[in-house]
């Protein structure tokens, strides 16, 4: 059927047989991913819930099932970047002199692409915007994001971009060139293969939902609080949603220009960044930092408002210096736009360029020491109270003002000329972004898990995990910042200089300890679903909250409140515990919601096979899935029937027995 | 909302609202953020074009391959079409569905007569060799003109499907809304518009 080589050129492309499971260690990970797969899918089948999985979940409108589905998959990819940084440290253990290792460089330099992007893009991202799209309606006392049917769409175009990469893993190669994709490298000539295809596609389907979620959620925190919540009256985890999601839709749009453009090159023949033609590679770089400085305050801005939150909480005081942490917060976002230079002092723009953003970079330590100093200043004679989420909070308090120094050290340019691109910049940045994301991200699971599903996370392996994880880290990256004064470059699978080996090894060993944490992490969260009735929490309140979110039941109903909370202090819910509150039991009335719609999910399969069509010049299947795409969009829009009524009896069922549940342990 | 209507109790605030409350609609704000993350795509491809208007790479200049005359013509279609979709937008507040309909489809037609004028713009320079692989000058032209066609494009399409809209359903609320936000984005296509005619024309004949 297939002899005619033209037609199998036209269907499939330049896919061939070769190109799917090209290596052994694929077919074994694809081995255990397909057994993992078929159980799961028999188990959801055998127990009859594809129908529960449809309607409840990927048709849910609601932002907490969202933000749920979003952190999900944040810790799905997590592991999968996880897994490619053990094979990097392990490679690089023991790929000394004779011995090359296990990993032959053109897989290395996939291994090493494909961590950066995951854990960017499908790790921190969705962590991030899931925890936002679960708390912010809370928080302001809304009962849903200003678009609820955006916000599925928005999460399954960002489910989509992972399917994306995930697929690259299987059938063909991924990008060889660095998360960032640096031309002329990522140019055709230099990356023939589908790599940086995949990675164009991938990013740009999930930008789009990254993009619409910040509009999403910028006009949620602008038009939605409740009556009386003045800005500055908003939580300081709402600010940082704020400011987090006006950097992602001011940045995310030069990303997805610039991938256009290197696109465009690639697929088009234009000379934007190629060697000839007049391409200025530079250009590209400019751009992409444009997008990715405001990126790393996109994902840790959030975590300044974890951390907020918990330290208030858990020192049983109001936040020292609201106004000054809410100034730091919009300083620190209008800087983040002022300094994307740093990244390529090398560049050679000449000195009065790289002093004006050596300067602008060490500004921004200013509002983010006064952030350090303004959780120092809660903690200070309150009531500590050492749970997991201000374990964690102190962890990183710690370790990110290392982190935030060795910052300091890479903004003076002549000693970047000597540290770029080294091991040390390799260890500030996972410094920065695990003690400030990945810590801000776990004291945020362990504090607001209650709230989602009506029981908290399990103590004990929580702190197991803990105190794998600190040292874990301390051992896997301060390690690098020695090898990196010494001068060793990154993304390297192999090594002449036997000296250098201890230092790989223990922190080798560091990212042993790293994964155990993260397997305890695992068993946590296993174990509290176990014994999830002794955790259940029934108060709605279990760590003496200060923000409106606790006011409400564990896990909230649908509504999340019954009736619109009016606020008139920060920490509302503070405010109304000291006035002495009492829930109301009556006068319930029926509650407008928007209705379930399965638009979002469709519209993400067919952009998963537009950009499969793209990678694999399979130019039938990328038209037809793109007409679909606009076809199904504009039929979205001829349904005007997007909303009902909660009946005023469901509320009154609802509310009524949580009424009786507090009663019985009152 | 005025708290008098709310609960009190003795010596307490009223801490929820008990009053039927009013769906309010973000639509209008979320669609000018929207707006404005777009105009960053074109800020970057102007930045782009501002690097590479240059390049010429051996290959012909702006000044060389830029019809003045034809583009004029062609701005002319695109502000007419603004004057048009601002009338369609009159007519709609005074909820005259059949002249809002009529503005409308002139609104289209004038945008699709850009966007063929500019075609025909594209074709005569690739013919005469000038396509967008020939220098990165003429790749950031084709792209950024183009980016900026293809947005006209995409708005017809959406006229098209609000005009079946108003007619099925008439000037409904949602229909009114969906009209507002065209009619900002249309406009914005001008004010984007403006800029490609001074940046990319104006100045690369200078």
């Amino acid at each position: 059927m297939f002899s005619n080589p033209d037609l199998w050129k036209f269907i499939f492309g330049r896919l061939t047989w070769q190109d799917i499971l090209p290596e052994t260690i694929v077919v074994y990970t694809f081995i255990v991913v397909a057994i993992g797969g078929v159980a799961i899918v028999a188990a959801i089948t055998y127990y009859r819930k594809w129908g529960y999985l449809w309607n409840e979940w990927i048709t849910s409108i609601d932002h907490k099932k969202i933000g749920a589905m979003y952190m999900i998959l944040g810790l799905v990819m997590f592991v999968r970047g996880f897994s490619d940084a053990a094979m990097m440290r392990s490679q690089q253990a023991i790929a000394f002199g004779a011995n090359q290792g296990y990993l032959p460089p053109h897989h290395y330099d996939q291994i090493f692409t494909a961590h950066g992007v995951i854990m960017i893009f499908f790790a921190a991202m969705p962590l991030i915007t899931g925890l936002m799209n679960f708390v912010v309606p809370l928080q302001i006392g809304a009962r849903d994001v200003a678009f609820p049917f955006l916000n599925n769409f928005s999460f399954w175009m960002t489910a989509a971009g992972a399917v994306i990469v995930m697929i690259s893993l299987f059938v063909g190669v991924f990008a060889m060139t660095g998360w960032l994709a640096y031309p002329p490298l990522s140019e055709l000539p230099y990356s023939p293969d589908t790599g940086v295809d995949y990675y164009i596609w991938g990013l740009q389907v999930a930008g789009i939902g990254t993009l619409l979620s910040g509009v999403n959620m910028v006009a949620t925190i602008i038009k939605m609080r409740a009556p009386g919540m003045s800005m500055m009256k908003m939580p300081v985890f709402t600010w940082t949603a704020l400011c987090t999601n006006i950097l992602i839709v001011a940045a995310f749009p030069v990303l997805t220009a610039v991938l256009a453009l290197l696109a465009l090159d690639r697929y088009a023949g234009t000379h934007f960044f190629t060697n000839t033609g007049g391409g200025d590679q530079m250009m590209y770089v400019n751009l992409i930092w444009i997008w990715g400085h405001p990126e790393v305050y996109i994902l840790v801005l959030p975590c300044f408002g974890v951390y907020s939150e918990v330290v208030a909480t858990f020192c049983g005081k109001r936040l020292f210096g609201y106004a000054s942490m809410v100034y730091a917060t919009i300083v620190i976002t209008i800087l983040s736009y002022l300094v994307w230079l740093h990244h390529f002092f090398t560049m050679g723009s000449g000195a009065s360029v790289n002093s004006f953003f050596g300067i602008t970079t060490m500004i921004i330590s200013i509002p983010t020491g006064a952030k350090i100093f303004n959780w120092l200043f809660t903690m200070y004679k309150g009531r500590i109270r050492f749970e997991l989420p201000m374990m964690w909070s102190v962890a990183f308090m710690i370790t990110f003002v290392i982190g935030g120094m060795t910052g300091v050290m890479l903004a003076v340019p002549p000693a970047d000329f000597v540290l770029h691109n080294s091991l040390f910049l390799i260890a500030h940045f996972h410094n920065v972004i695990i003690g400030g994301v990945l810590f801000g991200i776990f004291a945020a699971i362990n504090y607001w898990f209650p709230k989602a599903f009506g029981f908290k996370l399990d103590q004990f392996w929580g702190k197991v995990s803990f105190w794998l994880w600190v040292p874990g880290f301390y051992l896997a990256f301060m390690p690098l910042y020695v090898l990196g004064l010494m001068g060793i470059t990154r993304r390297l699978n192999h090594f002449d200089d036997p000296s250098l080996q201890i230092w790989f090894v223990i922190a080798a060993f560091g990212a042993l300890l790293i994964g155990g944490g993260i397997l305890a992490m695992l068993v946590q969260i296993g174990v509290s679903i176990a014994r999830r009735d002794q955790l259940r929490d029934v108060t709605g309140d279990p760590w003496d909250g200060r923000t409106l979110e606790w006011s409400t039941s564990s896990p909230p109903p649908e509504y999340n409140f019954a009736f619109t909370p009016i606020v008139y202090d920060h920490d509302a819910w503070w405010d109304m515990k000291d006035r002495g509150y009492v829930r109301p039991r009556e006068g319930f009335r029926p509650i407008h919601m928007p209705k379930n719609t399965g638009t979002g999910a469709i519209l993400a399969a067919l952009a998963v096979a537009f950009a499969f069509g793209m990678i694999w010049y399979m130019w039938w299947l990328a038209a037809v899935s793109f007409v679909a795409m606009i076809v199904v969009a504009i039929g979205h829009t001829f349904n005007y029937n997007r909303d009902f009524d909660i009946p005023v009896e469901t509320v009154v069922a609802t509310e009524g027995e949580r009424t009786a549940l507090l009663a019985r342990h009152a | 909302m005025s708290t008098e209507s709310a609960v009190q109790t003795a010596g307490q605030p009223a801490f929820y609202v008990t009053e039927e409350e009013h769906a309010h609609s973000s639509t209008l704000l979320g669609f000018w953020i929207y707006i404005m993350s777009d105009t960053l795509i074109f800020a970057a491809l102007f930045a782009t074009f501002g690097v590479l208007r240059h390049r010429y790479a051996g290959g012909p200049t702006a000044a060389e391959v830029l019809d003045i005359p034809g583009v004029a013509l062609n701005t002319a279609m695109l502000l007419i079409s603004s004057i048009t979709c601002g009338f369609a937008m009159l007519e709609m507040q005074k909820r005259n569905k059949g002249s809002t309909l009529f503005w409308l489809a002139v609104t289209g037609l004038f945008g699709a007569a850009f966007v063929g004028l500019e075609l025909h713009e594209f074709a005569t320079m690739i013919a005469e060799g000038a396509g967008p692989q020939r220098s990165a000058f003429l790749s950031a032209f084709f792209t950024l003109v183009g980016t900026h066609g293809t947005h006209v494009t995409i708005g017809i399409i959406w006229l098209i499907t609000l005009m079946v809209q108003v007619g099925r359903k008439g000037l409904v609320h949602e229909n009114a809304r969906r009209l507002m936000c065209f009619s900002m984005f249309w406009h914005f296509l001008d004010v984007i518009w403006i800029g490609v005619f001074s940046v990319v024309y104006l100045l690369g004949v200078l």
